[in-house]
């Protein structure tokens, strides 16, 4: 609980001092090095002297790739200008709100389209939470409720139909009357047969959504087999810079989430649910908060323990063993495999690790059967993919496209074409550790496996989408400073490589031997996904643009 | 840092076949590939691994192909599998492993702190010679991007910081946390801002860093070094031995360069496996102190013997006047042997030590049963353990521990109790904290809470002197709640009835006020000890030093044994000891009731055999304990037990006795004391002659560890000057007092003087031969098969009584002998500090030590200081019935309300000149842990 604890530190003194610490690791009875080395490690803890005051409101721009096409360099240091000394403003790595760019956090409310003046209202209004929405606030019955499946082959909305940040969020009662819960009970009833809803997820060829693509039933089987009591931990830690689906569904429908949840639980016999949200997505904290206590208040079938989980800022964590180790309290410095975490995971059990949008999909495959999923799908691929489109297209969001489909197809059917005045130069297929590919090579099928011949991949389908009036060379720059900041220092490979790739990608000349090497080492060298994925930007310029760089 | 601990605990003997660079190799399940490699003579770089360490695969350094596998796998962390085929020099390996030693060199200062045989440019450590061995040039461009170094931190007095030259391997935070669960040192930040720290980004020095040094012993590149020792690593000799401090029995290594030890690396012995503490790896240096003894001395004729004289800070040529070996041992020898002849054979005692070897304290006894011809020969277990001794010799049979301290990690549940492991046995103390880390239940019964509660799953924090109620209380329970091994009872326990009937009475709600801990945690605690899977008892001063000491003792006897948590791996009794030698010392006889090996002196059997052995009439009658024959010194003129004269080898009774004015006064009514010492300790200032001697790593000779084990001490350096082994000592003496002893051999003949030992001791270590120990280092006794490895664990089948059943003795509390009231009112409690030992006379002679606590302190809870208006820092002065000293206040929650601590082993403040000298009626061990205080501040004076 030690992350939680300092959460409830920071929260009430807007930052860590050393007696904070000191009292804290005595409360624990922890070494005082390892709380410091816990409160140190994520962003959103801010260690400041006992002397030095707090500052009375931290905004933090976002620095992503796509708000940083969208202006947030000019947004940061005007805005550094022009606010008093007591606000703090800072970089935030990609905040999850790429199709609202440039976006920024005015304490825990998040800017979208954010601008100096957006920002400094706000300020003085000392307006600095995330609203809840009505419908979480209250236990109404809705008129409407969020389906998602009317959204195929379509956009999602952005914002709210008010055109805030806070859409309406289809609530326990909403989601209950709509047939929610159903398959949850009639599994504990015994009517649905935990083997027929594993062979229906098998069927619908589901794969973890969350960027490294296991089919979802093999891993229910897996981690059945590993003797109990038996964990899940759910990822919410939606940190790919460029990816946002998770937030867009969950802050409209939350309970088809946590259905599919349960529904995984009662199949795979999995004693506690641990829900790991990432902090920055401040709103949705509060939406599943008041929802899931909703649910436990008045249980429709024997619910596993559920656990929500609190990030403090750090990409890292999307890793499933970084994770683990955050939930655990620790650093979150991913784990070594072997052991694999369906047999080794969270407190040392077997653990089912899912993505939000995995769970998500999860009643409505098994309502629809497995047919039903699969027979979505373009060019050859099957499947539905939820796409997180940004940059610079006309109209950008989360796309339920068909798995499979080409860039050219999202941009042209689903974005509206490109931003006005903007031609379409390149692209990133999987956010920041996908690689980066050339307009040219605009006919490929966006999917699992289809993008490795290329030197890239779909990890979580973030699309980021450059013109003629950006560089290549530049994103790259951007990506690698971004992993540079998040890796978590634990390997040589990551740590020295990621640093050293920064500083070589500025000289206006790639030193293309330099480079390879650490290339290779990161690749071949690195512990987790994400130093082995940190130089496919480094790849793909040299491979698509070298123009820019020799 | 995080990889699951215990994920190849399932390792089996089982073999399996793998393919390693194209040849079938065999291998154990669960071996890494690195073992095997290592074995194959193939060198695969390393360096964050560390034998013995958990492996972190963190470097990457010794990554490898593994066919199948999408990247390298970290051979230290991989286990090997059937049919596994490994590349571990593949090109695509090879290019890994070399770019990250050149990524990791290219980000190293100019100029580093640890190289080897005047390599100056292989000045990184492991790194560098990696990269040289495997021929890694670094280019410029990476050198280009270095990271931005950090200012090198001096903070520390023993040991250097300069995380510039760091790695990030996390040797050391595994070190700090998981070897010896110090705790102090950490990873902060992320990325290439990571950063080896210590406490919350502390300087070293400034942190809670207990200096034990294992960082220092496990980093690789000289980024954490010891200051005394930095640059190149190569020395004259490495010498190896077992350190001169407690008893835990730490083997070591001494690095000598010029004759001077610079250096101390713990080595892999049983009893702490390459750990050490701050003195044993930092307080070497007392040995090298310029105020070391190196020529006899002879008091100047006409010079008083003044008891205030003894905390003088002059130098010795006011007293004392320099002589030759010939004239100083003709007097000291003379002056005893007129006393012995004019006022018979009780004329005269002898004080040997526990901290030097076995031959020396059994020479010395023998000097004193057949050259004094009395008994009267004691040393300082009388001090600390005489009372759990005689409770052990009395219920068990035997006075030494049934179990090794390495025990617990086999335990479920351990009580540590009257004992501050962390500071006094700090490298016993890991092994606990490494086992409360694996999931045994430590339970802490102690007026002060100690840093070992933060690891305690209980803490029973009572009040000073309720020990004996407290613990009846916990037999109370475990014999109402039916928690007794009944089966054990029947057939290995005496008096069980009788324990019953007296324990009835003390129910936990019937002792819960008086002794402050409520009557619910007494229940769980009992239940506890009595059903864990194996319950261990590890126990000091705190039970000892009382005048109900043997009492306490045996309360503990009665919870191990009516609950059967004896006589298994993971249970027993284990009296901590606190020299490096009061076990063997022990055993040698050094005490006035026993011959070796715990022969009582009045049982005419054993007393003959070694009237026979010796060849020399016995007194039948035992001797006087260490307090009595300093009452001795005030007896009648005619009381033939009068003494006269004491001969004293390596004790500092002049601070280490309690109510220290009455001591120093009967030291200098001697007509001759004879001091045999390293420095002038308070005592030798009282002689008529001081002898100097040997320091530890100037002789060789075995020494007795806590845990029963016999472990070989080698001579490093020469004596200065002309001072002497004290074994060459104790034999001129011997020749003096008209003995004639012929040991010959190196060292002064100190492996005849074992192998004699071992004839007086055969029932116990006749296994035990010199030749053995000179190849093994360590055996632990007893052993009497020269093929046994010796019994770690006694007392299975029987005890060591005559009937080989346990004696219970049922108790009742006796209150302390001088209680606080109006005029003095706080409890006193003295004892020992991490840095300092004892009386200070070695340690506070080391730099670093010294260096770390350099004064006395007042130690006080933040309550009293409240109520008294005391502040921290403030000057004081102590006073109780006897005396009083003048010290600073130290914050110490640590310390009960209404008590107050304080160390010995100050000089300037000695603690004994307050303590009481009330004695335990069976093990005459003085109240060392109780007594009444008055507290006052002192107006400084400008």
């Amino acid at each position: 609980m030690l992350i939680e604890n300092l959460h409830l530190i920071q929260d009430f003194f807007s930052g860590l001092k050393s007696r904070h610490l000191v009292a804290l690791a005595s409360e624990m009875k922890m070494p005082m090095a390892a709380v410091f080395e816990v409160a140190s490690f994520y962003h959103h803890f801010d260690l400041i002297q006992d002397s030095d005051t707090t500052p009375k409101i931290t905004v933090r721009v976002c620095e992503g790739i796509s708000c940083e096409l969208a202006g947030s360099k000019k947004l940061f240091s005007e805005l550094s200008q022009s606010v008093q000394s007591d606000i703090r403003v800072i970089k935030a790595p990609c905040i999850g709100r790429c199709e609202q760019a440039p976006a920024a956090v005015v304490h825990q409310n998040p800017v979208a389209h954010a601008s100096v003046e957006k920002i400094t209202k706000l300020i003085k209004n000392s307006d600095s939470h995330h609203l809840l929405p009505d419908s979480v606030k209250k236990e109404n019955l809705l008129d409407n409720s969020f389906c998602p499946t009317d959204y195929l082959e379509k956009s999602l909305p952005s914002l709210a139909d008010d055109g805030s940040l806070t859409p309406t969020v289809t609530n326990y009662a909403t989601y209950l009357k709509n047939g929610g819960y159903n398959l949850a009970v009639e599994i504990e009833r015994g009517n649905l047969k935990k083997d027929k809803v594993i062979e229906t997820m098998e069927g619908s060829g589901l794969r973890g959504l969350g960027g490294a693509g296991f089919p979802a039933g093999r891993k229910w089987k897996i981690v059945n087999g590993y003797p109990g009591p038996r964990l899940m931990a759910i990822n919410l830690d939606e940190g790919e810079p460029g990816t946002f689906k998770d937030r867009t569904y969950l802050e409209r429908d939350p309970h088809r989430f946590l259905e599919g949840m349960i529904i995984a639980a009662k199949v795979v016999e999995i004693d506690a649910c641990y829900i790991y949200l990432r902090d920055e997505y401040h709103g949705c904290r509060e939406i599943l908060e008041k929802e899931i206590a909703k649910l436990v208040a008045s249980p429709p079938c024997k619910l596993p323990k559920i656990e929500l989980r609190r990030g403090a800022g750090a990409y890292i964590c999307g890793e499933e063993s970084a994770m683990i180790e955050s939930i655990e309290g620790k650093r979150g410095e991913p784990r070594m495999r072997p052991p694999y975490i369906a047999e080794i995971g969270l407190f040392g059990r077997p653990t089912l690790e899912h993505n939000y949008e995995t769970l998500y999909w999860v009643r409505d495959i098994v309502e629809k059967g497995a047919e039903w999923f699969s027979s979505y799908g373009k060019n050859g691929r099957k499947g539905i993919r939820s796409f997180s489109v940004s940059g610079r297209v006309k109209k950008p969001g989360v796309k339920l496209a068909p798995a499979g489909i080409t860039i050219q197809e999202l941009i042209d059917e689903y974005c509206d074409g490109m931003a006005d005045g903007h031609e379409f130069y390149g692209y990133l297929p999987g956010g920041a550790s996908g690689g980066i590919l050339p307009a040219t090579m605009n006919d490929i099928p966006l999917d699992f496996d289809t993008l490795q011949p290329y030197g890239c991949f779909i990890g979580s389908a973030a699309i980021v989408v450059f013109s003629k009036a950006d560089s290549a060379r530049e994103v790259a720059i951007n990506l690698m400073g971004f992993f540079e900041h998040e890796s978590c220092g634990q390997c040589t490979p990551c740590r020295v490589g990621t640093e050293k790739a920064k500083g070589l990608m500025s000289q206006r000349l790639w030193d293309k031997n330099a480079l390879d090497d650490l290339k290779t080492v990161m690749v071949d060298a690195s512990i987790c996904g994400l130093g082995q994925a940190a130089p496919n930007p480094i790849a793909c310029v040299q491979k698509y643009f070298p123009h820019e760089v020799t | 840092m995080n990889a699951p601990e215990n994920f190849l605990k399932n390792i089996v003997g089982k073999s399996v076949t793998f393919k390693l660079n194209g040849s079938d190799a065999e291998a154990f399940t669960g071996e890494t590939i690195l073992d095997v490699a290592d074995r194959h003579g193939l060198e695969i770089p390393r360096l964050c691994y560390k034998n013995g360490y958990r492996s972190d695969g963190n470097c990457r350094s010794c990554v490898v192909e593994v066919k199948g596998e999408r990247v390298l796998a970290p051979s230290c962390c991989r286990s090997v599998k059937e049919g596994m085929e490994v590349e571990t020099d593949s090109e695509r390996a090879k290019k890994s492993q070399n770019l990250v030693l050149e990524m990791l060199l290219s980000d190293m200062p100019k100029n580093g702190n640890k190289w080897e045989r005047g390599d100056v440019k292989l000045q990184h450590g492991e790194l560098s010679a990696w990269a040289d061995k495997k021929n890694v040039v670094v280019r410029q461009s990476f050198i280009d991007h270095k990271r931005p170094s950090i200012e090198t931190d001096h903070s520390h007095p023993a040991m250097l910081v300069n995380l510039s030259a760091c790695i990030q391997c996390d040797r050391c935070v595994r070190a700090c946390r998981e070897e010896q669960s110090n705790d102090v040192i950490g990873v902060s930040g992320r990325g290439a801002a990571s950063k080896i720290i210590f406490d919350l980004d502390a300087l070293m020095g400034d942190s809670s860093c207990v200096a034990c040094g294992e960082c220092v012993q496990a980093c690789p590149t000289g980024a954490l070094i010891s200051k005394s020792l930095v640059g190149d690593q190569t020395v004259d000799k490495d010498v190896k031995s077992v350190c001169p401090f407690c008893g835990v029995g730490c083997l070591l290594t001494y690095k000598v360069k010029d004759e001077k030890i610079v250096a101390v690396e713990g080595r892999d012995g049983p009893a702490n496996h390459n750990r050490l503490c701050v003195k044993g790896r930092f307080g070497f240096d007392y040995a090298h102190h310029k105020s070391r003894l190196t020529k006899p001395l002879i008091r100047k004729d006409g010079v008083k013997k003044d008891p205030a004289m003894v905390g003088s800070t002059s130098h010795w040529s006011e007293i004392f006047r320099e002589a030759t070996w010939e004239e100083a041992l003709e007097l000291a020898a003379g002056s005893l042997k007129r006393i012995r002849d004019q006022h018979g054979f009780g004329s005269l005692a002898g004080f040997g030590s526990a901290k030097g070897s076995n031959e020396e304290a059994y020479l010395f006894q023998k000097l004193v049963r057949t050259g004094f011809r009395n008994n009267n020969v004691d040393h300082c277990t009388r001090l600390c353990h005489a009372s759990s001794v005689a409770a052990l010799l009395e219920g068990v049979g035997s006075g030494a521990v049934s179990n090794q301290v390495s025990d617990v990690s086999e335990a479920g549940l351990v009580i540590i109790i009257g004992s501050n492991p962390t500071e006094n046995h700090p490298v016993a103390a890991t092994w606990m904290k490494n086992a409360a880390k694996n999931g045994t239940k430590i339970v802490l019964i102690d007026p002060r809470m100690t840093k070992i509660s933060d690891y305690a799953w209980k803490s029973l924090q009572f009040k000073p002197g309720s020990d004996v109620s407290l613990l009846n209380a916990l037999i109370h329970v475990i014999i109402e709640e039916d928690l007794v091994d009944k089966e054990f009872i029947k057939s290995r326990v005496n008096h069980f009835e009788e324990l019953t009937k007296k324990v009835k009475l003390y129910t936990p709600e019937m002792v819960s006020e008086s002794c402050g801990v409520d009557p619910q945690t007494i229940r769980e605690v009992a239940k506890a000890y009595a059903t864990s899977k194996g319950s261990m008892i590890l126990w000091g001063m705190g039970v000892s030093q009382h005048i109900h000491g043997t009492d306490n003792a045996r309360c503990l006897i009665a919870l191990a044994t009516i609950t059967g948590q004896i006589g298994r791996p993971g249970t027993g009794l284990h009296p901590l000891r606190g020299q490096n030698n009061v076990q063997g010392a022990s055993d040698a006889g050094l005490i006035p009731m026993m011959l070796p090996n715990y022969q009582k002196v009045a049982d005419p059997t054993a007393r003959h055999w070694f009237e026979k052995f010796w060849n020399s009439p016995i007194d039948e009658k035992p001797g006087y304990t260490v307090t009595e024959i300093m009452d001795k010194v005030f007896a009648e003129d005619d009381d033939p037990h009068k003494i006269r004269g004491i001969y004293i080898m390596g004790e500092n009774p002049a601070m280490s006795d309690p109510d220290l004015n009455h001591a120093r006064s009967a030291l200098a009514n001697l007509e001759c004391l004879v001091v045999q010492d390293i420095f002038m300790t308070e005592t030798a200032w009282l002689a008529d002659v001081v002898l100097p001697a040997s320091a530890w790593p100037e002789k060789s000779g075995t020494v007795s560890n806590t845990d029963r084990m016999v472990q070989m001490g080698r001579k490093a350096i020469e004596c200065p000057g002309d001072a002497r082994q004290d074994l060459w000592i104790i034999q001129q003496m011997a020749k003096g007092l008209g003995l004639s002893w012929n040991y010959e051999g190196p060292d002064s003949g100190v492996s005849e003087v074992y192998d004699e030992m071992r004839h007086a001791m055969k029932d116990v270590i006749w296994g035990i031969t010199w030749s053995r120990l000179e190849k093994e280092e360590s055996v632990t006794y007893p052993c009497l098969d020269e093929n046994n490895p010796g019994e770690s664990v006694v007392f299975t089948k029987t005890f060591d009584t005559s009937d080989g059943r346990v004696n219970l003795v049922p108790t009742k509390p006796t209150p302390p002998n001088e209680v606080p009231d109006l005029d003095f009112p706080f409890v006193l409690i003295t004892g020992r500090q991490l840095e300092h030992w004892h009386t200070g006379s070695m340690t506070r002679r080391s730099k670093v030590l010294n260096a770390i606590e350099p004064a006395p302190t007042f130690q006080m809870c933040s309550n009293d200081l409240q109520k008294l208006n005391l502040i921290p820092g403030q000057m004081c002065k102590l006073r109780s019935r006897r005396g009083s000293v003048q010290a600073t206040i130290r914050q110490d929650e640590a310390t009960a309300p209404g008590t107050i601590f304080m160390s010995f082993a100050y000089r300037e403040a000695a603690a004994n000149l307050l303590t009481n000298p009330a004695i335990d009626p069976i093990g005459k061990i003085p109240e060392f842990k109780y007594c009444a205080v008055i507290i006052e501040p002192v107006e400084e004076t400008l």
